[in-house]
């Protein structure tokens, strides 16, 4: 194996291997990442850098490989998105209401991942509460795409939720984030940063300490530069949960063991509905690329109908708001998180805190999400939403009798620019469109890097898989890596910024 | 269906949010549009479609009826933006 000449440059299975062999010290790597990280600050990806707790928990890695008993990630750093509590750390979810929270706990996902030996940078920047596909919502302000435009200086937006972990990937500041993804935020900014993003079944990871947003479809996952590092990653991440109820019992397999498997005589289905009207020519040529890569290899292609794929952006803004309006009833500025000052009583202190601490987007979704759940109109949008999801998941029952994966666009178009979108809300929901089914479903997806346009800017793929059947989705995703050949990189404008 | 600046402000009323009157009107605009972008859902029949409860087939895990963690009092005071002795502070609720 050749390695690459700069640390930054490596892959997570890369540095894993380097770690574990001696090559490279975990001190050696985590220095160079806490230093590219400093230097990206024009992209704003971080909303907390941790450099101190980084380098300690490098030297105390460096300690335990010295002794012989190195665990799967010792040593290697990567960033969280800050939905994640981390104990002693702020997290702030992206918004004014949990500007100054630490918490007294940690989450799940980022316990598996210190107790596999993972080394924090910091707390990426998203989207307030995850609601939004361009990180233009957040609070700590919009993060920049590596990625620009050929011959172009203008900032684009790096997708979103996962918005600053995707733009700490593909600009080589981190081996690889966690995001989370309720209607395509880890998908949809990994298409647009040309990362690989994969939604694992819900349930795959355990919700504990992640804050909530829509719980029947929050779901945590890897991004990461390469399929390999998204199947070690999330073979680290997940697990079931005694404080998650919803966390899943079954055994995560060695998604890595079965990577290079090939997709001879896999069935893959191409869904006819996600042949979207004033689809851009160059998605649905990438559309078919990606099903000659696949066939190449030996795979069979299937023609599938997913008929009710048109519903299900409205039936998720309605399900995703209403959910959102519970969850976020808990922030009252009573027992953490931004107090308005000098209310008069304790309603008015209420009603203050919240509006002075939620963003613009997060209000909207707060309100749709109240009238829908309220007297008169429960039955007219919510109960109607939770009976579309029952038709939703069915088409993909049905499809699934003849196919083993779908394969799909991931985006409706590349990264756009920062304050294009941001007018008309329906319009930025869209960039949800292929991405969404999945969560309703409740069923695995990953976005693959496949190609750019002819401005130089990334496109991914989509493939979705039965639920629990994310080494199939490994697999395949690795046989359009294969094709794919993506090895573009950004710039690097921002150290010159 | 469509809704006015009064329901806009019932909504907040019920949300908790201080919705500030010059804000009533666009929120009224935006959420009519998507409102009436979710009206498409009214062309499917779903005369007999369960509602879905859980994507994933299985029961509802159960626990024993026990004490798992507790003795946090300071942990738990620790975010308060006012608190005393183990109790958050409050603007007077009893008049």
């Amino acid at each position: 194996m050749t390695l690459p000449s700069k640390l930054t440059d490596f892959s997570l299975a890369e540095a894993r291997d380097a770690v574990q062999a001696k090559k490279v010290s975990s001190k050696e790597l985590t220095t160079a990442f806490v230093k590219a990280v400093a230097d990206a600050r024009p992209l704003n990806a971080f909303v907390t850098e941790t450099p101190e707790k980084a380098l300690e928990m490098a030297v105390a890695s460096d300690v335990r490989i010295a002794h012989g008993n190195a665990r799967p990630l010792e040593g290697l750093p990567l960033a969280i998105k800050d939905l994640f509590c981390t104990k002693g750390v702020k997290t702030t979810a992206g918004s004014k209401i949990l500007g100054n929270f630490v918490p007294p706990y940690e989450s799940t996902v980022s316990q598996n991942l210190w107790d596999a030996g993972a080394v924090m940078l910091g707390k990426t920047n998203m989207d307030e509460f995850a609601m939004g596909s361009s990180n233009e919502t957040s609070h700590f302000g919009p993060v920049f795409n590596p990625w620009r435009a050929r011959n172009s200086n203008a900032n684009l937006v790096p997708g979103g939720s996962s918005g600053g972990s995707a733009a700490a990937v593909a600009g080589n500041l981190c081996l690889a984030a966690t995001g989370t993804d309720t209607g395509g935020s880890i998908r949809q900014p990994a298409a647009v940063t040309g990362t690989v993003g994969i939604k694992p079944t819900y349930g795959r990871c355990s919700r504990f300490g992640i804050v909530a947003f829509a719980s029947s479809l929050d779901q945590a996952g890897p991004m990461t530069r390469t399929v390999r590092d998204a199947a070690l990653l999330l073979k680290h991440m997940a697990s079931v949960d005694p404080k998650d109820s919803t966390s899943v019992d079954i055994p995560v397999p060695d998604y890595e063991a079965t990577l290079e498997d090939g997709v001879k005589g896999l069935r893959v289905g191409i869904p006819k509905e996600y042949r979207i009207d004033n689809m851009p020519p160059e998605i649905e040529q990438l559309w078919q690329k990606g099903i000659e890569w696949l066939k190449a290899q030996g795979a069979q292609i299937v023609d599938v109908s997913l008929p009710h794929t048109k519903y299900a952006l409205p039936t998720y803004y309605i399900v995703a708001p209403a959910e959102a309006s519970s969850n976020l009833a808990r922030y009252d500025g009573v027992r953490y998180g931004h107090r308005a000052a000098g209310a008069k009583d304790i309603v008015d202190l209420y009603e203050r805190s919240r509006a002075e601490g939620f963003g613009k987007e997060v209000q909207r979704r707060i309100l749709i999400g109240t009238y829908v759940l309220s007297s008169g109109y429960y039955d007219a949008y919510y109960s109607r939403a939770q009976k579309l999801r029952t038709l939703i998941l069915r088409d993909f029952t049905e499809a699934y009798k003849t196919c083993d994966v779908l394969l799909t666009p991931a985006t409706p178009g590349p990264a756009f620019g920062v304050g294009e979108k941001t007018a008309d809300p329906v319009e930025m929901y869209l960039n949800d469109v292929f991405t969404v089914t999945v969560n309703l479903a409740g069923l695995p997806g990953i976005a693959v890097p496949a190609g750019l346009t002819a401005n130089g800017l990334p496109l991914g793929l989509q493939l979705i898989g039965k639920a629990f059947d994310e080494a199939t989705l490994f697999k395949a995703a690795r046989a359009i890596e294969i094709a794919a050949g993506f090895t573009a990189k950004p710039t690097e404008w921002w150290r010159a910024a | 269906m469509t809704v006015g600046k009064d329901d806009v402000r019932k909504i907040a009323k019920l949300a908790r949010l201080a919705l500030d009157e010059s804000r009533v009107e666009p929120m009224v605009g935006e959420l009519n549009g998507i409102f009436q972008w979710v009206e498409q859902l009214n062309e499917v029949d779903v005369a007999g479609v369960p509602p879905l409860t859980s994507v994933v087939e299985q029961r509802l895990k159960m626990r024993d009826d026990v004490v798992t963690d507790g003795d946090a009092a300071n942990a738990l005071m620790a975010n308060a933006p006012s608190g005393e002795d183990h109790f958050f502070v409050v603007p007077k609720v009893v008049e």
